[in-house]
């Protein structure tokens, strides 16, 4: 269980009582969840306090999931480059091809501790919808998991891994039918089922205490990345780069770093089609302070505060909302945030895939392609650090339609 | 006409012996012109307040019925602006006191004391805000008190005594007793233990106390009012709306006056 010993000055050392990085965060909720938050926040504290609980937490990352994922020199994508050395963070190889499998089986732990049987949870990519089935698989939990229609379209073989696990999937058709919707429904499903049910969130997002359970779940990422640059270069990295959707897999490379001002942390964001509003999902980058889903944090919002319509080519990403640390992070200048185009993304994916037989998540490859791009400006000396968040079969199929989609353009 | 104060309707429906009947309505579904209407016709039927929901793109408290009536309002073109403006209209058209129901993203956005201004100046009474608890709740509470706008507090049955106490010492207005936990939405059977919460929470507060969520019929409002001070019914009223875009719209308000004509008299003496 990841408790590092920081200073009260320190950037890390958030959030407070109430839940707040800064001005960001809090809980924005309906009165019939705030127990249920003040039952998990109190369940998580005693759970820290507990050496069994990270003990079993510790086993199941080493033995279920494959922890620690390793730190890969990317030779051919360097060489790519010419600049800087890439390395990638493999959460790639962890069981079911995401990080986010760090998140649910805390999570799932967290819930069998409250002595709940009945899980919830939503999903964009599948992912995190993957890692729940699979974590309810593991301890005999009921799961629900809704996905926006959209979303269950595009990542219909994920939609396929949770069936067999034994997960009901639930497509959302209200709204833009992706991870915001799926996100609102899962809330409502959580209003009227709260004493039963635990609602396993995948991202920082959310009311208090999420953001910061998921970040300390995912802080697993950054500790190994941490330990493995110290001993691999005898020094920390110069850059750190992570894809930020709603934020976790950032969170946790980048949480365990914050108090290290020597290494640079770089977020991507989903810049769509362009910059225009409607047109991309990067809410950091083209957003502004408001609330959705509980939390205070840069949204993308109409003047009114009505949720803006967002657009990625990715699942994941395709969200108006982000973490509130990210929005800390942000404000207080430790973290820059960049966006990436669809077509970037997809050059990268590419790119990743010949160059190093690895096929990344299209929410991935919206950090290498930044970090491809930036490592070219650098000097050989530096040490550039990508988290390979996910792997991307998932994308295949998407892929191949998109690109034939351009082929008949052209041949029109 | 002008509306009166919500003390003032309170101390009226004691002399008259009835309870409250505070029914429901989206603001600009299907749009602004038959909203004024409906509220008329709610007037007329004698309902004592109404709430008006202000229409917000991810309302996670709401059911189906009041979810997909936002949906319609928005797509339609309804604004905050527009929502002033139509409770401007109303206020002088109707008796019972308006309030707005309000997700704090909206009011966030806009401006704490921009909003509450905006309201007052429209005539709304108060401020009902599902989203925001009483840890969040400082910043709104001193702008609703410094203007004199009511900020209406939201007990449900997930809250523990000790904090629906804290919620009622801080309740203005009336206090919003949640009937279920859960989303908005109808319900048929009255949950059982709401009697003897709302007995309980009266012991607690001095200022009324509304039960609303999942109450539809007007068997359910006269035994809420037993020992309530009012009822408050929204998806049923709400899914009359739905029927503007295949019926005549004098049929819908007609409608909807008998309907809450009905749950008017189940909650008079």
């Amino acid at each position: 269980m990841p408790s590092p010993q920081v200073t009260p000055t320190a950037i890390s050392n958030v959030p407070d009582a109430l839940g707040r990085f800064g001005r960001y965060g809090g809980r924005y909720v309906p009165e019939t969840l705030s127990a249920a938050l003040d039952q998990l926040e109190r369940a998580y504290e005693d759970a820290q306090a507990d050496p069994s609980f990270s003990a079993k937490l510790d086993s199941l990352l080493a033995a279920f999931v494959g922890r620690p994922t390793p730190l890969l020199f990317a030779e051919r994508l360097t060489a790519y480059a010419g600049g800087a050395q890439i390395y990638l963070k493999r959460e790639d190889l962890s069981h079911t091809g995401a990080h986010k499998i760090n998140n649910t089986l805390g999570q799932g732990l967290l819930a069998q501790r409250m002595g709940k049987q009945r899980i919830i949870a939503e999903t964009g990519a599948g992912q995190h919808g993957v890692a729940t089935a699979t974590a309810c698989a593991r301890f005999g939990l009921e799961c629900i998991i809704y996905m926006g229609e959209e979303d269950v379209r595009r990542q219909a073989s994920n939609v396929r891994s949770m069936r067999l696990m034994g997960a009901e999937v639930r497509p959302v058709t209200s709204g833009s039918r992706t991870l915001r919707d799926a996100i609102n429904d899962a809330m409502r499903d959580w209003m009227g089922s709260v004493e039963t049910t635990h609602y396993i969130i995948g991202s920082v997002v959310g009311p208090h205490p999420f953001p910061r359970i998921v970040r300390d779940f995912q802080s697993v990422i950054g500790q190994e990345t941490r330990q493995q640059c110290l001993r691999q270069f005898g020094r920390l990295p110069d850059t750190v780069v992570a894809c930020v959707g709603g934020g976790s897999n950032a969170a946790g490379i980048f949480y365990p770093l914050v108090d290290s001002p020597e290494v640079q942390l770089v977020g991507v964001e989903a810049g769509g089609r362009s910059d225009k509003a409607g047109d991309n999902a990067a809410s950091l980058s083209f957003g502004r302070p408001g609330i959705l889903h509980g939390s205070l944090s840069y949204v993308l919002q109409n003047e009114d505060g009505q949720t803006s319509d967002v657009h990625s080519v990715s699942a994941g990403l395709d969200y108006p909302g982000v973490g509130p640390e990210h929005s800390y992070w942000r404000d207080a200048g430790r973290v820059q945030y960049k966006s990436v185009t669809d077509g970037e993304a997809l050059d990268a994916f590419d790119l990743v895939a010949r160059r190093e037989g690895i096929l990344p998540a299209l929410e991935t490859s919206h950090a290498l392609a930044w970090a491809v791009k930036e490592a070219a400006l650098r000097s050989q000396d530096e040490i550039l650090v990508v988290c390979l968040s996910g792997r991307g079969d998932k994308d295949a199929a998407e892929i191949a339609r998109l690109r034939g989609l351009t082929n008949s353009e052209i041949a029109d | 006409m002008q509306t009166v104060s919500l003390e003032a309707m309170f101390r009226a429906n004691k002399q008259l012996s009835r309870k409250a009947l505070a029914p429901f309505v989206t603001a600009g579904d299907p749009n602004i012109e038959t909203t004024l209407e409906v509220l008329e016709a709610i007037d007329r039927a004698g309902a004592s307040l109404c709430e008006l929901g202000v229409p917000y793109s991810d309302p996670i408290a709401d059911g189906p019925v009041i979810q997909s009536s936002y949906t319609r309002a928005l797509a339609a073109g309804m604004t905050l602006d527009g929502l002033f403006s139509l409770a401007k209209q109303a206020t002088q058209r109707v008796q019972m006191p308006l309030l707005a129901m309000t997700s704090y993203s909206l009011i966030f956005r806009r401006g704490i004391e921009r909003f509450v201004t905006d309201a007052a100046a429209a005539g709304l009474v108060g401020l009902v805000v599902p989203d925001l608890p009483i840890e969040e709740s400082d910043p709104l509470d001193a702008a609703c008190r410094e203007i004199g706008v009511a900020l209406v507090r939201l007990v449900t049955p997930t809250t523990s005594p000790e904090r629906a106490e804290a919620i009622a010492r801080k309740a203005s207005g009336f206090l919003y007793c949640v009937a279920v936990a859960g989303v908005t939405g109808e319900r048929t059977a009255l949950p059982t233990g709401l009697v003897e919460r709302v007995k309980w929470l009266r012991t607690k507060t001095d200022v009324p106390i509304l039960v609303g969520f999942g109450i539809n019929s007007p068997e359910q409002a006269r035994a809420v009012a037993e020992v309530a001070d009012g009822v408050i019914v929204g998806s049923a009223v709400v899914r009359h709306l739905a029927a503007f875009t295949t019926q005549p719209r004098c049929d819908v308000v007609r409608e909807i006056e008998e309907y809450v004509g009905q749950l008017v008299a189940a909650v008079t003496d």
